[in-house]
Formats: structure tokens, sequence, C-alpha cells
């Protein structure tokens, strides 16, 4: 059917993220092809040793109240509990969230809106407004569970009628507003793996204005793995929110390896991982301040992380 | 037991926590608002509304959209008579749709309607509107330094809409008194209703040549006579019906010209016409929170009173007047009535923007000049080592006293107010002693329940009630008032069945109806419960003296000695005997003929007699002190209030459990205010409001929601129905300096602008660690030129109420 | 939410399809692309679900499908095919109202009562689940629900006191909940 209709055509799970879209005609398709009632997207398979599989239709609540995550993914869990509403979370899937559009206040708004600044490169226009002097579009990548399946190394498998792939969470993204995702529009995405649990820990810290509602303006999810001395064998900090892909912070994961996570390490790090965080002013609170929040936030799940036994 | 005074004044009804009339119906989802109205034929409404914040409109092409299949009609100005209107006689510069220029983002160009709403928005696509830019007016900033181009021809001086200045006794010579002065700069940033409902109206023109407008509004009676002015009907014939309304909070005042649309497209198709407003379009109709730069010098002694005060304000009004020009006195003219004052110069200053109008909203003006007065008086106790709670006790104003501006205030509690929730937030153990990160602080407030004049001249009564009693025992209350949450149609039955001994669910109530009620001026001002409840209180004894007489004569009891209680008339010194309330009534029509009966309702002149002093006086003051209890992150800035002790002076609660919800909704909004809630737009891009959405517009949720530990106070006032006094507003005000204060309390520093958000308090934490001054806040007032003052000497210095001449010299700053 | 076409005007057909609203099966036809709302209040008449935004962003429109609540305004008609939906309208049996409906009205929790339906059907699914909630649950339950009126405080009182009643008890409202604080 998706071959049928090229790219007028786009995928509804939920809806939360599409329809809000269209009716702000944001997104316009001319056809839009329900997943709901395909039964194998809605399971979730597997156990933790081995790696679970996430259908893609599985619900954030599904996703939330599924032993398996809480007890062996528990940032997974914790991700998907702070996404939006208890009622939206009811009806988006796991899969349209790793999928969400990117977001920015000068483009999530209505048609009448965005006419009034002469629209921008994103939908209908030239410029971006954030960064006018910018040739690309800086919208931002706000979905909670993506830092989080990128940060694990969850794989996602993507089909089509000229066949299947699988690719890293991070492969999916793109630092760009606009092309965010290295996904055709005819691409199905059906299945996500996390990988099978053998010793790290993973943890997920969102930063919004409200306890619900509201998309991350900043979420740190790190994933480590320490030596049984809790010298950092291993470990991804990436941060979700500040740019238009989740954003890993390298130079942070380099000062950490091989070390033990002492109170003064830990703050070095942070510094660190804060620099490559790149807020711009397009969505909720002051951008400096959410700079600064990184900062804070990159120091805290280490903490936590450090803390567990 | 605390709120159950009407218990100990012997009161069967009021004080009794009786469930609302209209509670189920709203429960089972009856209860029809506006957009629940479906008629056959109905076509729907949409507006095309303006993309450019400030141009002159050069051509309107409607001829593609008027073709369009499913469109019955397509409007634009012209089609309308070049008539303005407004919610202030002093302002009227609205046009339903715009003639000739657009003020801002969202004002409405054109209108449609068709079959349905998706075809009305296809057909908006297919109108052209040339515009002609003009140079945007983005802030008060710009509307100092940008006389040209005018917003509007009518203000006082180029884009400045409205000057006032007061002066009351002498401020010079209190100053010379004051051991210490001090003058603080503070903002409060706009905000909006955000009622839930979205604003609906259906219209219906008949073929006898009559209007009926179905609307969610608040006042009703302005309504009626705007349309009855721009339409060119009489007034007679137009009705009006106030729907129930999904929230106000003073959003649905204005007359608004969807309502005024959708009328006229109703008399052109013949058909009935529908609108129901987007989230989106509800911003643009806004009239919500000024927000206002203020200044306030303060004199005061080594004892914390104060010696004088000059305010000053600057209101950044958006496009249009509304009821700008009395939020603007609003800003001033209520600072007396808190805190003793002996002399007061108050300076105001409203300007037009190209922004969503601002106008009432919860609390009219007054949170503002609250907050400054409030966060200034914990600096002033801070300063002197007094106990702010006590410095507020020890200078509170005095009840049955005249303030310096000729207010005159009723009972006042402040004091009692003030010991409740010291005591039972255990203030005394907390407040300086808290661990840093943690804070309390404390604030309180004085707020009017209705005002003594009413929007235009006249001498007519601000509220009307008529009983009209039958054989069936039945009792019908009709009344003008409009229901939008707060129970005022409840009231009624309540207090109707007190007077008459029956029970509130026998009585029928009918409200918001301009063919069937009498006039109320509607649901602003805290006005409802006072003016409703005397004029059905004099309605009700009325009917009361009849059914007397007609018992009395068939008894052969004396009137006087008859009681009416439990349903039943009946001898107080031999209560076997006496009839049923049924009977009685039947005793009366057989006597008196078809039973009904009239109250009304006007306030009591007030003393002053300068021009202006009609706006702050009124009936009866509530008066609040609330305690605030913050945490603050150090290191984020971040505020959270868990909890708010609040003592609210009622008069006398007519339902406890209602009086409780509205402070309890009251502090809610105040802590939206404090933390979250702006009305911010982007300059950068044409002048756009920022975020028009539920979901960008931050209000709080359950889980930012603070506990409220809610004390009634209940000192009657003579002029309030059982001695009631106004809670739906007042309780508001004191919450956010409450939690600002906390906030110093707590880490040490002044965040002197609202809303307290996490970035604002760090940069003032991280100033203060750099040995800086730990605030964060304005430092600049900019001034323009101002008239010379009316000076009206005080009660205290012999005054008679009346304004000197006025001062000789323009003023300097 | 239609998909607009500029200028174009799309010919849809309507949809006729049996629905299953409040226990009782009813044929409706409709345009596809209206959303369960649309169906419900323009349709079905059913106009106790009500909206605020129509974007997912405030609560008002929620209704229970197979006993979960969701938005109304987010969920498209034609997807209910086969599904339980239970409305405001459907939560009374009889004349015999809802334990939360009885509380809902005595504690004033309805204010202007405009958020109140969607509040009443969420607050019925947590119960359904978990019997006795604690304050935080039901916080969180509600967390996707705005009020503007009531700062939610009757609200919870309201939930706490019908699941009280609704585990048998002849519970009755704090003092304080009804008269402020001594
Ligand atoms: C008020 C509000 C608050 C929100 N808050 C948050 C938040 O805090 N954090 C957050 O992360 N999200 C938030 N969301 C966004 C959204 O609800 C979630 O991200 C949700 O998980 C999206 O899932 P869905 O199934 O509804 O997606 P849909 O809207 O159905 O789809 C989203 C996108 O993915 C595509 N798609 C969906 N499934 C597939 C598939 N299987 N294969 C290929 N393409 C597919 C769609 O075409 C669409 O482009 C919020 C939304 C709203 C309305
Ligand atoms: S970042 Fe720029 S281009 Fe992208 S959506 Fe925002 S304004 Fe448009
Ligand atoms: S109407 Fe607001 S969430 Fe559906
Ligand atoms: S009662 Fe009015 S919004 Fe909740």
């Amino acid at each position: 059917m998706m071959a049928d209709n090229g790219p007028d055509a786009m995928f509804v799970a939920g809806g939360t993220d599409l329809y809000p879209n269209m009716k702000r005609r944001q997104q316009t398709p001319k056809v839009v092809i329900g997943l709901t009632h395909v039964n194998e997207l809605r399971t979730a398979k597997g156990q933790p040793k081995d790696g679970v599989v996430l259908g893609a239709n599985v619900t954030l609540s599904e996703v939330t109240n599924d032993p398996r995550i809480r007890d062996a993914y528990p940032a997974v869990a914790r991700a998907a509990e702070l996404i939006s509403t208890p009622l939206l979370r009811n009806m988006g899937s796991i899969g349209g969230n790793l999928l969400l559009d990117t977001r920015c206040n000068y483009y999530d708004q209505n048609y009448e809106w965005r006419k009034a600044i002469h629209f921008c490169m994103k939908k209908d226009g030239e410029i971006c407004w954030v960064a006018p002097s910018s040739p690309r579009c800086w919208a931002v990548q706000s979905s909670d569970c993506a830092p989080v399946m990128v940060a694990i190394g969850a794989r996602v498998k993507l089909v089509s009628t000229s066949g299947e792939r699988m690719i890293t969470a991070a492969e999916l993204y793109n630092d760009d507003g606009i092309r965010h995702l290295n996904k055709r529009p005819d691409e199905l995405l059906t299945e996500i793996h996390l990988p099978p649990v053998n010793g790290w820990r993973a943890t997920y810290w969102k930063l919004r204005r409200r306890g619900s509602f509201d998309f991350p303006v900043l979420g740190v999810a790190v994933w480590l793995k320490l030596s049984k001395d809790g010298t950092v064998e291993d470990s991804k900090i990436i941060l979700g929110g500040v740019g238009s892909h989740p954003i890993q912070a390298i130079t942070a994961e380099r000062m950490i390896a091989g070390k033990k996570l002492t109170e003064e390490l830990i703050r070095d790090a942070a510094q660190a991982a804060y620099q490559p965080a790149k807020p711009l002013d397009n969505t909720d609170f002051a951008m400096t301040w959410r700079k600064e929040m990184a900062r804070f936030y990159v120091a805290g799940t280490l903490r936590e992380l450090a803390a567990q036994n | 037991m605390a709120g159950n005074n009407g218990g100990k004044r012997g009161l069967r009804v009021v004080g009794k926590p009786f469930v609302k009339v209209d509670a189920k119906a709203k429960c089972i989802g009856e209860l029809k608002y506006a957009d629940d109205l479906f008629l056959p034929r109905m076509l729907h409404t949409k507006l095309l509304r303006s993309t450019v914040p400030h141009a002159r409109i050069i051509s309107i092409d409607v001829s593609k959209a008027k073709a369009y299949p499913g469109v019955h009609a397509a409007l634009t100005g012209a089609d309308l008579p070049p008539i303005t209107y407004g919610a202030l006689p002093v302002s009227e510069d609205e046009y339903p749709l715009a003639i000739g220029k657009v003020r801002m983002v969202g004002d409405p160009v054109a209108a449609i309607a068709a079959v349905d709403e998706d075809v009305a928005t296809e057909a908006l696509d297919l109108i052209d509107v040339q515009y002609e830019p003009l140079p945007v007016v983005t802030s008060i900033q710009d509307a100092y330094s940008m006389p040209e181009p005018r917003i509007h021809e009518y203000g006082e001086l180029g884009n400045i809409h409205r000057r006032q200045v007061y002066e009351f006794g002498s401020v010079e010579a209190g100053f010379a008194e004051a051991d210490h002065v001090r003058e603080d700069i503070t903002f409060y940033e706009g905000s909006t209703h955000l009622a839930l409902e979205q604003h609906a109206s259906l219209a219906q023109f008949s073929h006898d040549g009559k209007l009926t407008l179905w609307t969610s509004t608040q006042d009703m009676h302005y309504l009626h006579r705007h349309l009855a002015k721009v339409l060119e009907m009489p007034a007679s014939h137009i009705r009006v019906i106030a729907t129930p309304n999904g929230g106000g909070f003073g959003g649905k005042c204005d007359p608004f010209n969807h309502e005024i649309v959708v009328c006229k497209l109703a008399m052109v198709t013949g058909r009935p016409v529908k609108i129901c407003l987007t989230r989106e379009e509800v911003f643009y109709c806004h009239r919500g929170r000024h927000p206002v730069l203020m200044s306030t010098k303060t004199g005061y002694k080594k004892d914390g009173s104060i010696t004088a005060m000059h305010h000053r304000t600057i209101l950044d009004g958006g496009a249009y007047g509304g009821h700008g020009v009395a939020s603007t006195f609003y800003t001033g003219i209520l600072q007396p009535t808190t805190y003793t004052l002996p002399n007061y110069r108050f300076e105001a200053v409203r300007v037009f923007t190209n922004k969503a109008p601002c106008g009432p909203k919860r609390g009219h003006g007054t949170p503002q000049p609250r907050w400054a007065q409030e966060i200034q008086m914990d600096k002033i106790a801070d300063h002197l080592g007094l106990d702010p709670a006590e410095i507020r006790k020890q200078h509170a104003i005095a009840p049955n006293s005249i303030t310096a501006n000729w207010i005159r205030i009723g009972t006042l509690s402040l004091r009692q107010c003030i010991d409740k929730v010291v005591a039972g937030s255990g203030w005394k153990d907390k407040f300086r002693k808290l661990p840093h990160g943690k804070g309390i602080g404390i604030a309180c407030s004085a707020y009017m329940t209705g005002t003594q004049t009413p929007i235009y001249y006249n001498k007519l009564p601000h509220s009307g009630v008529q009983l009209k009693l039958d054989r069936s025992g039945g009792v019908c209350v009709f009344c003008g008032s409009a229901e939008i949450g707060q129970g005022s149609d409840s009231i009624l039955a309540y207090i109707v069945a007190e007077v008459l001994g029956i029970d509130p669910f026998d009585i029928r109530v009918v409200t918001g109806d301009t063919d069937l009620t009498p006039v109320d001026l509607g649901s602003y001002s805290s006005r409802v419960t006072l003016m409703t409840g005397n004029a059905a209180i004099e309605a009700a004894e009325r009917v009361r003296h009849m059914l007397r007489e007609a018992v009395s004569a068939k008894l052969e009891v004396p009137g006087e000695r008859l009681s009416f209680a439990d349903r039943r008339v009946f001898d107080s010194q031999n209560p076997d005997k006496g009839v049923s309330f049924v009977d009685a009534v039947c005793l009366a029509e057989e006597k008196y003929g078809t039973l009904g009966t009239t109250g009304s309702y006007k306030p009591p002149a007030a003393p002053g007699k300068y021009k202006g002093s009609t706006i702050g006086p009124s009936p009866a003051f509530s008066c609040t002190a609330a305690i605030a209890e913050v945490e603050v992150h150090p290191e984020t800035g971040i505020v959270v209030v868990p909890r708010v002790w609040i003592a609210h002076d009622i008069g006398q609660a007519i339902n406890p459990v209602l009086a409780v919800g509205q402070i309890e909704g009251c502090v809610y909004m105040g802590l939206g205010e404090a933390l979250m809630e702006e009305m911010t737009y982007r300059g950068n891009r044409n002048l756009v409001h920022k975020f028009p959405s539920f979901l960008e517009y931050k209000s709080p949720t359950t889980l930012e929601m603070c506990d409220v530990i809610t004390y009634l106070v209940e000192e009657p006032d003579a002029n309030g129905p059982f001695g009631a006094k106004e809670v739906g507003q007042g309780p508001q005000l004191p919450v956010p300096p409450a939690i600002a204060n906390a906030i110093y309390d707590a880490v040490g520093v002044r965040v002197d602008e609202i809303p307290l958000t996490p970035d604002k308090v760090l940069k003032a934490i991280r100033a203060k660690a750099k040995g800086q001054e730990g605030r964060y806040g304005p430092s600049v007032f900019p001034t323009c030129p101002m008239p010379p003052a009316m000076v009206v000497p005080t009660p205290f210095q012999g005054g008679d109420g009346k304004a000197l001449e006025r001062e000789p010299a323009v003023s300097k700053k | 939410m239609k998909p607009l076409g500029k200028n174009g005007r799309k010919k849809l057909e309507k949809v006729h399809i049996r629905l299953r609203v409040n226990g009782e099966e009813t044929e409706v036809a409709f345009a596809p692309h209206k959303t369960l709302l649309e169906v419900l209040r323009e349709d079905l008449r059913l106009t106790g679900t009500k909206h605020g935004c129509e974007l997912g962003e405030c609560g008002c429109c929620a209704v229970l499908v197979d006993g979960r609540p969701v938005l109304s305004c987010l969920a498209l008609g034609v997807a209910m095919e086969g599904h339980e939906i239970t409305t405001v309208e459907g939560m009374a049996v009889g004349t015999e109202l809802h334990p939360l409906q009885q509380t809902f009205a005595e504690l004033g929790a309805a204010q202007c009562g405009y958020c109140t339906p969607g509040i009443l059907l969420t607050a019925k699914a947590l119960l359904e689940t978990n019997s006795r909630p604690s304050r935080d649950e039901i916080k969180e339950a509600l967390a996707g629900n705005l009020c503007r009126c009531t700062g939610y405080i009757k609200i919870l009182e309201a939930v706490e006191l019908a699941a009280a009643r609704m585990a048998g008890g002849q519970a009755e409202p704090a003092k304080e909940t009804i008269y402020g604080w001594e």
C-alpha cells in the first residue's frame, strides 16, 4: 500500500504526533496508513538475557508496565514513563516515539501563525528563524526514548517492499532538523531490539517545566559498563533535546574511560559533556539555562549510576 | 467550627455544604455549554485573522470564498456598519471585523459561514487580503519612543493610551517624616485566563425579526447593549442567553467580535450560525493580566509604619482599550486598603502595543501592585530586623475606617487571618530557621466585593431578582447573573431557601437570559454573591411578608410570631400550629392573586467626591493572609512549592465547601502566575504570540499544585447578604509575593519579577555568590510626560473627599 | 483533521460503521477523517465529552476505549470499530450516579464542570485497576487532565472519598475538606 502512494502517504501508529501535526498543517500526507491492526507490531518478545524485542506498536504504557522492561531495562521504562501524559501514553507507541518529528517553537504552530512569520524552512518557507544565517534547520530531537536507545545500543528493524535492514538506533538519526531520520518514507519500523542485559547499567534524566505533558528540553541518557572495582570499561553519554539528533558527549566518555568515577572526575566529565549541547531559542526555557543544566544533569546521572551496586 | 458560622447564627441553609444546584448535571455530562448546542440547518463560522501585527488594509477579496461550494456567506468589515464598541464607554475602539487597518496578529478581517467547519476553513484560504505594513509597537519602551504611527487616534499622547495621576495627602511631607525611604522597581508578567472552554456562540435570527444569541459570556448585560449598538437594532429585539461558562476568570467579560459576527451572519443567511474558537484564537481574545512595570517608593519608620508611598505603574495594554482604563486605576487605587498609608501618590500609564489586548483577569489590576508592595514589605522588615508577619499585623488597616483615597472599609479581620496562618504554619519555628534551600514567606491582601459604580453611567440597580411562586408551592428565582463555575446559581437558591424556610432543591433557578431575567451586571469584580444575594433577600423578604400576612389571617396568629422553617410556616410559640409551605403559598395566592416579587440592589454611595473616586470603593472588603513554603534548588534555581497556608476573611461563607474550593482555585492560579505562566511574544519575527497553545503556555498540573491549608475567617459585614464578602479573587493576590518572599528566606536572593523561573533564580544566586547584589529584576523605570496630579486631602488631614485645584506644574518624574 | 490541499476540495465519502458506545450498539455514518471526539459530539450528540484544544494538550476530551482512558481528539472514529467506548453519559447506571459523580458533586470538585467528564473517566479507569490509590497515585493518574478552576484539591479528595465508598465504607469527607481548618 505504501509503495502505491509514494511520498504522499505516511504511516500512523498512535497518531499522537502525526495528527496534531496534520491539524496544524505541518505534515500534510494525502493518505495515512493505520498500523493499529497489525498484530505483529503489538507484541514484546524475548527475555532480557538474550535481549527483548519490542514491536513498534507497543504502547508507551505497555512498555512502562512490562515487568521485563521495568526490571531489566529501567532506563527505557523510565524514559517511556516520563513521556507526555498517562492518557497519551495509552495511545502513543514506542515506534512512533523513536520516529517523532523534530520540534521547534517556530514550527509547532498552526498554519496562520506560521504564515504570520512567513513560514520557515522546515515547512513552506525558506529561512530558519532560529538561526537565520544558517543553511539548515535546527529543530530539536524531542523523543525521550531516542537518547536511551542510542545509549544502550538498541537496534531497529526497517522493512519495505525492497527488503528489510537492521540498523543501530544511533544510525537512525541525522543531525538535521528536516532530514532527521535515516529512514525512507516507505520503510516501516517493525521492531526495536534491546540489547542483552549482561552487566551494564543505564539511566535517563529528563528536564522539563512540568511533571507531565512537556517534551524534554534536555534528556540525558547514560550507559556504563563498570568493572568489579568500579573502573569505567565502556560508556555512552547521550544528550537529547538539545540538538537535532541525540548528541554523543565523546570527550566526556573518553575522559572517564579506564577511571573510577570519583566526584572530581564526575564534575570534569560533566563540564566536558555540556560543551557539545547546542540549545537554541526554539523550545521552552531560556537557552543559556538549558545549556547550564546539561552539566548538572550529566553529573547527576553519573553519580546515580556510580552509586548503584 | 471555623467556616460554620451559619450554624452558630441560627441559619439553616447559609453556612451549610449543600450540593450545588447544577453539580449533578455537570457530573453526568448533561449541562449544555455553548458549543454543545445544535440547531437544525445550523451553519459554522470561521474567522480569517490578520497575519500581520500592524498594517493598513489595502484590499480584501472574498469573491472566490463566496463562490466556494458549501459557503453561505462571507463578511468583511464593509458589511457591518462602521460602529465601534468596547467594554468601557471611554475606549470603544473595536470593530467586529477590521476596517481600514489591523492592529495585531489575530485581528479578525473576514468571516465565512459554511455548512461545516472544514468547508469554512477551506474557504478562508481563498480570501485574498493585501496589507501595507506599518511599524510595529512591541513594548512599553517602543510605545514611549514611537509616538507614530499611532495604533489608535484617540489615546492621550502618541501610543500612550491613558495617564492617571493622583496624590492623596502629601508624599513629600510623608517622606520627610520617614526614618528610611526605599524605592523598588518590579515587574509582573502578563498571563491569560486559559479557561478550558473555548469561547463559543450560536446566533439565530427569526423571521419576526428577533435575534437570539447563546454565548459563553460572563457579562451578558453589557454584551446586550453592544449588540444593539453595533447591529443597529433595538435591544428589546435581541435576546442574549449566557450559557454556563466552562471557566471565565475575567476572560469572557468583554463583548467579543465573534459574538457580533455570528449575529450578523445569522441575519444575513437566515440560518442559525455557530462559532467555536480554536485554542489559538482564545489566546487572541485574551483580555488577561496586563504586564506591569512598577516603581514603588516608600517612606517608613523604625517600627515599620509607612509614612508615604509614591507608586508608579506602566501597563502594556495591547492593541485595544477593553477594560484597560479600569485596569490602570486598579494598579494603584486599592494599594491603601491593606496597610495604613497616610500619604499616597499614584501615577499610572497604559500604552498601546500591537499585541492581544489585556483586561480583567482574576484580581483585575491588583495582583501586580500587591506583588510590588508585599515584596517591598518583606525587604522593609528585613532591613529593620522585624518579623514580616508582625510588621504586617501591626500596620494592617483598621476595620471600619476610611483610607487616604477615601475608600470605606467595613469589617476586615486581617490580623486574625495573619494569626491563623502564622500558628498553622509554625512560622515562628521556621522563619529564617530552615536549612539552606528551604524557606517560608508571608504576604497579605484586601479585595473588593463588587464595585460601587457600573461600567456605564446610570443610576439603575446593579442587580435584580424576581421571584415567582404559585399554588404548587414551587419557587422560581430569576436573575440575570451568569454562572461561570463559581456557584452563583446555587447562591440564589440557598439565600431564597434560607429566607423562606424551604430546601434549596425546592427552588428552580433561571439565570442569564435577557428576555427572562431581570438585569444583573455580570460575573466580574467579585460582585455576584453580594449584589444578587442582597437583591434575592429583598425579593424573598417581600414574598415572605405576603405569606406571613396570609397565614396570620388564617391561623389567627400575629404575623411577627410566625416562623419559616422545614417547609412550614408556624407559630414560633406553638410550633405545632402551622401550615405547610405549599398551603401558605396557596393562602397568599388566594389573598393577593398571582404571586411575584422583585428585589434590587445598588451599592451605597462612597465618601470620595473627586473625579475618579468611583473606582475602588466597594460595599465590602475581604482580606487574606498567605504563607508559602518553598524548596529552592541552589544549583538549578528550580523552585518547588509544597504547601500554602491561607486564611481568608469571607464575612460569612454562604456555602463553606464552595468557599474553600474558590480559595484553593485562587492559590492554584497564583501559583501558576508565580512559577510559570507568561503571555509573551516574539518580536524578531513579526509580533506573534510566542506559544498560543495549551502545551507551551505552561499551567500547573496535579503534580505542580501545592497542598493548601485553608482557614475561613468569618467576620460578617453589614453590607453583605447574611454578612458575606467575596472569595473568588482576593485569595489569589498574596500567593505570588508569599512565594517570592519564601525564596528569599530559602536562598537569600530577591527575584523582583514574575514568573519566578529557574533561570532568574539561578542568576540571582550566582550574582550573590560573586558578591554582587543577589537580585534579579528590572532596574530602569522609563518616564513619559505626565499631567498634573489631582490632589485630594485625606480624611486624616480633615479633607472632605473633594480634590483641590490641580497641581500647577507638570510633574518631573 | 482533513488532509487539506491548498484550494483543492476533496470529495470524501462517508463511512458507515457500527460503534459500541456506553454498552449500546449504534450505527453511524461520518466522514472518515473525523475524530472520535467529533463523531461522539456531532454525530451521536453525546456532548458530555468536551474539548479544550483538540491537540492532545488538555485532557478534556478523555473517554474510555476498552476501559483505558484515551484522548478522543487524537483518535479517529473509523479506528473505533470493534472497541467498547465509554463516555461520561455512560457512567451512571439508570438514575444511580457512579460514586465518583456523587463525590464530585458533594465536594464541589466540578466548579465550571468543563474538565469534569474527562477527569471522571480517567479516575474511573484508575479505580478499576487500583481500588485504593494513594494521593500521589491519583495525582499521577490525573496528570494529563488540566483543570483551571479547582486547583485539583477537591478533585483529589473526591476520588479518595469515592474509593473509600466503593470499598464498602460509609466514608464521609474530612471536616477540613468542607469547612477549612480550625
Ligand atoms: C501534548 C503532548 C505531549 C507529548 N510529550 C512528549 C514527551 O514528553 N516526550 C516524547 O518523547 N513525546 C511526547 N509526545 C509525542 C508523542 O505522543 C510520542 O512521541 C508518541 O510516542 C508518538 O507515538 P505515536 O504512536 O502516537 O506516533 P504517530 O503520531 O503515530 O507517529 C509518529 C511518526 O512516526 C511515524 N511512524 C509511526 N509508527 C511507524 C512505524 N511503525 N513505521 C514507520 N513510521 C512510523 C509516523 O508516520 C509519524 O511520522 C507528546 C505529544 C503530545 C500531543
Ligand atoms: S529550526 Fe529553523 S527551520 Fe527548523 S523548524 Fe525551527 S525555525 Fe524552522
Ligand atoms: S481536546 Fe484537549 S486533549 Fe483532546
Ligand atoms: S472545574 Fe473548571 S476547569 Fe476544572
